[in-house]
C-alpha cells in the first residue's frame, strides 16, 4: 500500500485505482494526500476480477492516464498477464497489480516485495523494505526507505552498520 | 378550429365503431360521459350524463375509459400538423386550435378554399370539426361554436352580432344573466350602455366584446417547438456485419452532431435503435462521460455496443436518438487553459468506455468535505458528473487505509503494550496521540454512539503502523486503519 502510494506520487498524470466492490476497506483520500494529490486519483468499483482486468487493459491501452493500480485476489494466468504486459506496452503506460504473496503473474516486468519495518525511534516514522524479487531486465535488491512528508519524496535509509540487504531485518 | 368530439373521435380512428359510443371518466366518484359520438347523442345522450343513467336510456352503448392526457397529445399532434397552413398556431383550451391565417390564406386559394381543405382532410381523417373565420380571435371562436354549419367563412359584423351573446366566451352564469337582461345577441350588447354593464357584471364581459369586435387586441401564442434530437437511417437492404453497422452510425452520428452543434448542445446518453428484418429491435445505449457532440469522438465508443448486438437476419432501420442533452457553449480551442484538466477529452473518452462495461457511476472520485470525522472527511462522487474542486487540508496524519473498527483487547487510556488483531500478535514499539475527535451531535451516526474517541497512531515492533482508537465513554480499544 505504502510501496503503491509512493509510485503514484511520481509525476502528474491521472492515476486509476481499480478494485473490487465487496472490500470492506475504504481508500482514505486524507491519508493519501501525505503522497499525492488525491484529486488525481480516479477509483473504479468492479463486481468480479474479469471485470477489473477489462477495466485495466482499457485503461492501460488509452494512455490517458499515468499509473493503472489493480487490487487482485486471485492469480493472473498467463493469459491475462501477458494482455495487460501488452496493453501495457501500447499505451506506454504503468500498471501496478497489488497482488496477495506468492501469486505473481510471469508477465510482470518486475516484481517487488514490500514490508513496513521498525522504526528507529522516530515517531513519524514510515520505514519499509522494498525488496526486488523479480526483474526482468536487471538484478535484484533490496533497499529500505523512508517516505518524507513535508518534501514528498523518498529516502534510501542505510540502518548504522550494515549495508542496505545485508542483514535481515530484526523481527 | 373546434373539435367537438375530439376524444371519441382519437378513440373510433383506431377502433372504429358502428353503435353509440362514449367514453367515461370518473369524476366526484361517479363515472361520467366524457366525450359521445353522433349517433349515441342521437339517443338522447349528452356530456357530463352519469354512466348508469346513459346505460339505462341506451343498453348497445359502448363504451371506454377516456384518458385525458393522451388526447392533449393527439391535439398537440394536430397542432403540429396545422402547421402546414400557417406558422402562427396555438392551442383554444382543450379541443380546439387557433391559427392567424392572415397572409398565408391566398397559398391555399383564398380563405373559403383554404377552409375547405381543412374541413376535407379532417373528416377524412374521421375528425368531426367545425371551422370559423373571423376578423378577430373572439369572432372565428363564435362562428365556430355557433355559426350553425361545420365550415363558416363568411364573417362580417353584422354576421357576428346576430350570434347570442353565449359565443362571446363568457361563463354561464353571465349568459344566463344577460338573457334574462334582455340583452340575447351581441348586438344587443353592443349597442347597450358599457357603464351599467360594467357596472353590474365587471369588466370581463365588456372585454370579450372587445376582443370579438376588434378593439382589443388578443394574441396567438405558437408553441414553441423543442428541437427534436433523433436521426434514422433506413436502408433498402438488410445489413449484419459490425463494419456495416458502423458505418451506418457513424452517418447518424455526423447527423445528429450537426444539430446538436446548432443549438449549443451537447449529449450524455444516446440510444441507437437497431431494427431488425423480423421487427425486432435492439437498442445500445451509450452514457457518456461529458457533454459532447464531437462525432469522431463518440463514434469509436459504440464499437462495443454495437459488436454485442445481435443481427439476426439483418438490420433494416436505424434510429439514433440523444435522450439526455445538456447545454454545452461552444469552446475556445487552444487559447484558454482546458478547464477539464489533465488528460482532458482522451480521459472523458476512457471514461466512458470504461463505464460501457461497469457502469458510468462506478468510476468515481474523491472530494474534500469539511468534517473532522475520518470517514466523513471525504465524498465521493461518480466522475462523470463532478470536478476535481476544492482544497484537501491535512491537519494531522491519517492512515490511507481504513476499515471498519475492529475491537481488539485493551483497558486504560494508553494503548495496550501487546494485543491480537486479525489473528496476529503485535507489541507496542511507540504510540503516539492521544487525538480526540468528538462526535458530530447534529448527525446520527451509529459507529459513534460509544461518544468521543481518543485516536493513537501505534507503532508495533512487527513493524505495521495501526491507527487505533479508545472509547473512554464506553472503554474499549479499535483499530481502524492502517498506516502506509
Amino acid at each position: 500500500m505504502g510501496f503503491a502510494a509512493a509510485i503514484c506520487a511520481q509525476g502528474a498524470g491521472q492515476i486509476l485505482w481499480i478494485r473490487e466492490a465487496w472490500r470492506s476497506e475504504t481508500l482514505n483520500p486524507t491519508g493519501l494526500g501525505l503522497f499525492f494529490d488525491p484529486h488525481r486519483l480516479l477509483w473504479a468499483s468492479v463486481t468480479t476480477q474479469t471485470d477489473a482486468l477489462a477495466v485495466a487493459e482499457e485503461a492501460l491501452k488509452d494512455g490517458a492516464i499515468l499509473l493503472v493500480v489493480i487490487e487482485l485476489t486471485n492469480a493472473l494466468d498467463l493469459r491475462e498477464g501477458r494482455r495487460l504486459q501488452l496493453a501495457a506496452k501500447a499505451g506506454q503506460t504503468t500498471g501496478l497489480c497489488l497482488i496477495p504473496e506468492g501469486m505473481g503473474s510471469n508477465a510482470a516486468e518486475t516484481r517487488w516485495y514490500c514490508a513496513p519495518l521498525a522504526g528507529d525511534g522516530r515517531m513519524d516514522s514510515t520505514l519499509m523494505r522494498w525488496a526486488l524479487i523479480k526483474n526482468k531486465s536487471g538484478t535484484l535488491g533490496t533497499w529500505d526507505v523512508r517516505w518524507d512528508h513535508a518534501a514528498r519524496r523518498l529516502d534510501v535509509v542505510s540502518p548504522a552498520g550494515e549495508r542496505p540487504g545485508s542483514a535481515p531485518a530484526p523481527d | 378550429m373546434w373539435f367537438p368530439r375530439l376524444a371519441s373521435d382519437r378513440v373510433l380512428r383506431l377502433r372504429p365503431i358502428e353503435a353509440p359510443f362514449a367514453l367515461t371518466l370518473r369524476r366526484n366518484n361517479t363515472e361520467r360521459i366524457h366525450c359521445l359520438n353522433a349517433r349515441a347523442e342521437e339517443m338522447g345522450l349528452h356530456r357530463g350524463m352519469p354512466f348508469a343513467d346513459a346505460r339505462a336510456f341506451c343498453p348497445d352503448l359502448h363504451s371506454a375509459p377516456a384518458h385525458p392526457a393522451r388526447d392533449a397529445r393527439f391535439l398537440a399532434m394536430l397542432r403540429r400538423w396545422a402547421t402546414r397552413y400557417c406558422p402562427w398556431v396555438g392551442f383554444e383550451a382543450e379541443d380546439g386550435l387557433v391559427l392567424d391565417i392572415t397572409g398565408s390564406a391566398h397559398l391555399f386559394g383564398g380563405e373559403t378554399a383554404m377552409l375547405g381543405d381543412m374541413h376535407a382532410r379532417l373528416t377524412r381523417a374521421g375528425l368531426t370539426v367545425r371551422l370559423g373565420l373571423g376578423a378577430t380571435r373572439g369572432a372565428a371562436w363564435a362562428f365556430a361554436h355557433f355559426g350553425g354549419t361545420a365550415v363558416h367563412a363568411g364573417a362580417d359584423r353584422d354576421a357576428l352580432g346576430r350570434l347570442p351573446v353565449a359565443a362571446l366566451r363568457l361563463e354561464a352564469e353571465t349568459v344566463t344573466a344577460l338573457e334574462r337582461l334582455g340583452l340575447r345577441t351581441i348586438a344587443d350588447l353592443a349597442a347597450a350602455p358599457r357603464a351599467p354593464v360594467t357596472r353590474r357584471f365587471g369588466p370581463g364581459v365588456l372585454m370579450r366584446l372587445d376582443q370579438a369586435l376588434g378593439a382589443l387586441p388578443e394574441q396567438i401564442t405558437p408553441e414553441t417547438e423543442p428541437p427534436h434530437y433523433g436521426v434514422r437511417l433506413t436502408l433498402p437492404e438488410p445489413i449484419g456485419l459490425v463494419g456495416d453497422v458502423m458505418a451506418g452510425a457513424g452517418r447518424l452520428v455526423e447527423r445528429l452532431c450537426a444539430r446538436l452543434k446548432e443549438n449549443a448542445a451537447g449529449a450524455r446518453v444516446l440510444c441507437l435503435t437497431l431494427r431488425r428484418v423480423d421487427q425486432a429491435s435492439q437498442q445500445v445505449e451509450l452514457r457518456l462521460a461529458s457533454a459532447m457532440r464531437d462525432p469522431a469522438r463518440i463514434l469509436p465508443l459504440f464499437e462495443r455496443g454495437v459488436g454485442a448486438a445481435d443481427a439476426g437476419f439483418g438490420i433494416d432501420q436505424m434510429r439514433l436518438e440523444a435522450t439526455v442533452i445538456e447545454p454545452l457553449a461552444p469552446e475556445q480551442l487552444g487559447a484558454v487553459p482546458s478547464r477539464k484538466g489533465a488528460g482532458g477529452d482522451r480521459l472523458e473518452d476512457l471514461i466512458t468506455r470504461i463505464g460501457t462495461r461497469i457502469g458510468l457511476e462506478n468510476v468515481r472520485r474523491f472530494l474534500p468535505a469539511d468534517s473532522h470525522i475520518p470517514e466523513r472527511g471525504f465524498l465521493v462522487a461518480p466522475a462523470a458528473w463532478s470536478r476535481p474542486e476544492g482544497a484537501w487540508t491535512l491537519l494531522r496524519p491519517r492512515p490511507p487505509i481504513l476499515f471498519r473498527p475492529e475491537p481488539i483487547a485493551g483497558t486504560g487510556p494508553r494503548p495496550p503494550g501487546q494485543f491480537r488483531w486479525r489473528r496476529m500478535s503485535f507489541e507496542t514499539a511507540m504510540a503516539t496521540g492521544p487525538e480526540r475527535i468528538a462526535p458530530e451531535w447534529w448527525l446520527d451516526d451509529e459507529g459513534w454512539r460509544t461518544g468521543v474517541r481518543d485516536y493513537w497512531h501505534v507503532q508495533t515492533r512487527q513493524g505495521r503502523r495501526l491507527w487505533l482508537f479508545h472509547t473512554p465513554q464506553a472503554p474499549g480499544w479499535f483499530v481502524q486503519g492502517e498506516f502506509a
